[in-house]
Parts: structure tokens; sequence; C-alpha cells
């Protein structure tokens, strides 16, 4: 029985270290503006830049990994379908790269927006490089 | 494996062989079919480890569909190919639900269907942090003859597959599972941990095991132009698995443990194809089990089954 307790501790423990670890969040997300993508923080006081700003090879690579993840849901030309809102307005176009980047990351998990942590940070930078290639 | 039980009798008379069997067929062609008409463009990266669990997600309304197998080249008793069929389902952006169906076939013994799993798993932290943790829960519903092998826990060992399939499809094991999948996204290598229980609802004390893997895509940046072979579509890693006996003897010792090398490749389209060479670490694991799966993801599946109902 000692045993069984003792087993139960540990887990109760690696349960507890999971969650203490989490709550330590990355860098909290200051509050952003709201649109039909739901709140994309504008990480006001953050001065990172998109890595790929200006290079024309970043917009194509964007381009395919739109196509591959993303389009489904948001369409192929980004204008939005169903519940995926447009991405060619003006809040994508004028959202700080950074935030776009975290927003991706993140996801919007209770609006439906899937976290695509999974991608390198890299491919989500070139996805960002497409998104805000529209305004151009 | 735990002792033979005694046999179930079936509640209704089976079919005859040849109607179940094109009863069969035609099942499998509907369901192929509903999945072709059904099916959108591709979605996510798939993760390359068989055992080990990412806290990564199904997109929501996202179907993906995978065929898996498990060839074991055990020391002491028959080869045996373990396979299930895997559906999995992005409820929510925060709830993923998957259903399995088993079977396996056993060198110089006979192929037979062993069961059902069905689990599901859940992020109670929607944002992303160093650790992400994930709780995970799976009811199964399985014959002593299964060999998939998808876990490893408490005193697993390759003596369990001694008994011939017509003996061991006798017991029936429903059990209940719970894994605490703790996983992070670091400079593209991720690297996940699974602490597992298991309990068999019948008899029988809690038993645990444990998964961890690490594994990077070759090439962190995507290319501009659209390649099959080009480095950024292939994950590489490891991963290591094994029991840690039950909730009497919390041990190392008669368990069985493997290390993984891992390899996923992602195909146009939405197919990944997996494999994985594992090597038994211990007198009680197996010698050698290779697995391999191809998966298949239909973007928007739910969407779609809605627009059919509307």
């Amino acid at each position: 029985m000692n045993r069984a307790r003792r087993t139960l501790l540990i887990f109760a423990s690696i349960l507890l270290f999971g969650g203490l670890a989490a709550s330590g969040q990355q860098g909290r997300k200051p509050e952003g503006v709201r649109g039909g993508l739901g709140r994309i923080p504008d990480n006001a006081g953050s001065t990172r830049a998109n890595p790929f700003a200006g290079q024309p090879e970043a917009v194509l690579a964007g381009k395919k990994l739109f196509l591959r993840h993303c389009a489904a849901c948001h369409g192929p030309e980004a204008k939005g379908q169903g519940r995926a809102p447009a991405l060619r307005s003006p809040l994508v176009q004028g959202a700080p790269p950074e935030a776009l980047m975290r927003f991706l990351k993140d996801g919007r998990l209770r609006r439906g927006m899937p976290a695509w942590s999974h991608l390198p940070e890299e491919r989500l930078w070139q996805i960002v490089s497409y998104l805000q290639s529209f305004q151009q | 494996m735990q002792s033979i039980c005694s046999t179930t009798l079936p509640l209704v008379r089976p079919l005859p062989r040849r109607a179940s069997r094109r009863l069969g067929r035609v099942g499998l062609a509907a369901a192929v079919m509903a999945m072709v008409l059904l099916a959108g463009r591709a979605g996510a990266q798939e993760r390359p480890y068989f055992v080990t669990y990412t806290h990564q997600l199904e997109e929501p309304g996202s179907l993906e569909v995978s065929f898996n197998s498990v060839l074991g080249s055990p020391k002491s008793v028959p080869g045996f190919l373990g396979s299930w069929v895997e559906l999995e389902y992005g409820v929510k952006g925060w709830w993923t639900s998957e259903f399995y169906l088993d079977g396996q076939a056993t060198r110089r013994d006979s192929t037979v269907f062993t069961g059902y799993r069905w689990e599901n798993r859940f992020r109670p932290f929607l944002h992303e942090h160093w650790i992400n943790p994930i709780l995970y829960v799976e009811f199964s519903n399985t014959n002593g003859a299964d060999k998939t092998l998808r876990e490893v826990v408490g005193f697993d060992s390759e003596k369990d597959f001694a008994h011939p399939n017509a003996e061991a499809r006798r017991e029936k094991k429903r059990e209940f599972e719970t894994k605490l999948i703790l996983s992070s996204y670091h400079r593209g290598w991720n690297f996940s941990e699974n602490f597992i229980a298991e309990k068999n609802l019948a008899a029988g004390p809690w038993e645990f095991g444990y998964a961890v893997g690490a594994s990077r895509p070759l090439a962190l940046a995507a290319s501009a132009k659209n390649c099959t072979f080009c480095r950024e579509n292939f994950q590489v890693g490891v991963e290591f698995y094994g029991g840690l006996g039950d909730a009497l003897h919390f041990t190392l010792s008669r368990t069985s443990h493997y290390v993984a090398p891992v390899l996923s490749w992602e195909l146009p389209r939405g197919t990944t194809v997996r494999f994985s060479p594992g090597f038994g670490l211990t007198p009680d694991s197996h010698r050698f089990l290779l697995r391999f799966g191809i998966s298949y993801e239909i973007a928007g599946f739910g969407r779609r089954v809605s627009k059919l109902f509307h």
C-alpha cells in the first residue's frame, strides 16, 4: 500500500510540476486590437522584426505553406470562408509582424484557430511574409 | 499477459463467412468513397513518433486517417504483425478524439481482429508555454491477442505473446488508460515526455509506463518551390519507451524498454509516411520492432459532412 501511495505521490508531483511550468508563460502578451481573428496582441515594446522581411523567396515559401496549412479554412486566396476570416483585412496587414507570428503560434483555440507551434518559427515568419505581402 | 479468462459466448449469431466478407468489403468501399468525396486539401504536419505524444492536436473539423503496423521479431516467440487503423478528429481546438481498430497476424498461427480503442486528448492551457501539458484518457476493449504495442506498461514482456491466438483472444481486456503528456518546441526541436497509467477494469493494479522523444525537421525554413524530396519534408528523431511496473511494484526490473529512431516524410497533399526501427534494451523486451505507417489528413471534414445534412 505504501508503494501505491508513493506512486500516486510521484504522479501528483509530476502533474503539479507540469502545471507550474506551464503557468510560467513565455512573455505575457499585451492586449491588442480586436477583429475577425479575435484579438491579435499588438506586442507593444517588442522590436523583433521579421527576419525574412524584403525577401521575395520567403513570400513564395510562405504562399506554399499557406496553401498547405491555412487555405483549407481561409480559402486559397485568403479571402476567408465560413467562420474563418479574410486575411487581407487592414487588421492583418497593419499588425506588427511578431504579433502575427505569435498569433499563428498560439492560435485562438476557443474560436477554432489551431495553434501552429509545431511548425518551426522560420516557417511561421515565412507565412507572415506572405500574409503581409498583400498590402504591396 | 494476465491469466486467460473463460470464453464469452457470442450474443448474436455470426454471419456466414462469405456474407461477412462481402459486408466488410462493402463497408470498406463505402468508407473509402466517402473519404474521397469529402477530401479537402492537406493540413498539418504529423508528429514523427509512434508511441510518444506531443501537445499537437488535430485542427478542429479535420479528420486524419492512418494505417499503422508493427512488425515484431522476438527472440523466443513467433514473429507477428500488429496493425491498427486510426481515425483522429479535431472536435475543438483544445480537444482531439481518436478511434482505433486493432488486429494482428502471427507467424504459423492466424490473423485476428483484437478490439477497439477510443481516446481523447485535452489541452487545459490555451496558450503556448515552455512546457505544454495535455491530458489523455482512453478506453480500450481488446482481447489478449492484441499485439499493436502502442505503449508499454507494467511488466509487459515478450513472453506475453507466447500464447496461440485462439487461446489468447479469449481473454477480455477492458482497460482505462490515462497519460500526462508534456511537450515543448524549442528552436525547431520537439521534446515530449509521456507518463502513462493503465488499469484493467476487471482486476489488477494500476500499471505504469513512460515514453519520451526528441525530434526535429531536417530544415527549419521552407523552400519556395513545391518539392517532394527536399529536407523540410523530413523529420527525424528518437523515442524511448518502457514499463515502470505497477502500483504494487513500482520498479524498472523485469520490465521492457525500447529505443527507436523515427523518421517521417511529409508528401504533398496531406500524406505522411512514418518509419521507425525499435530495439529492445532489456531481456524482457522484444528483440526488434519495425514500425511503419501512412496517414492522410482531410481538412474541413466536419464542415463537409454537416453540409450534406443541410
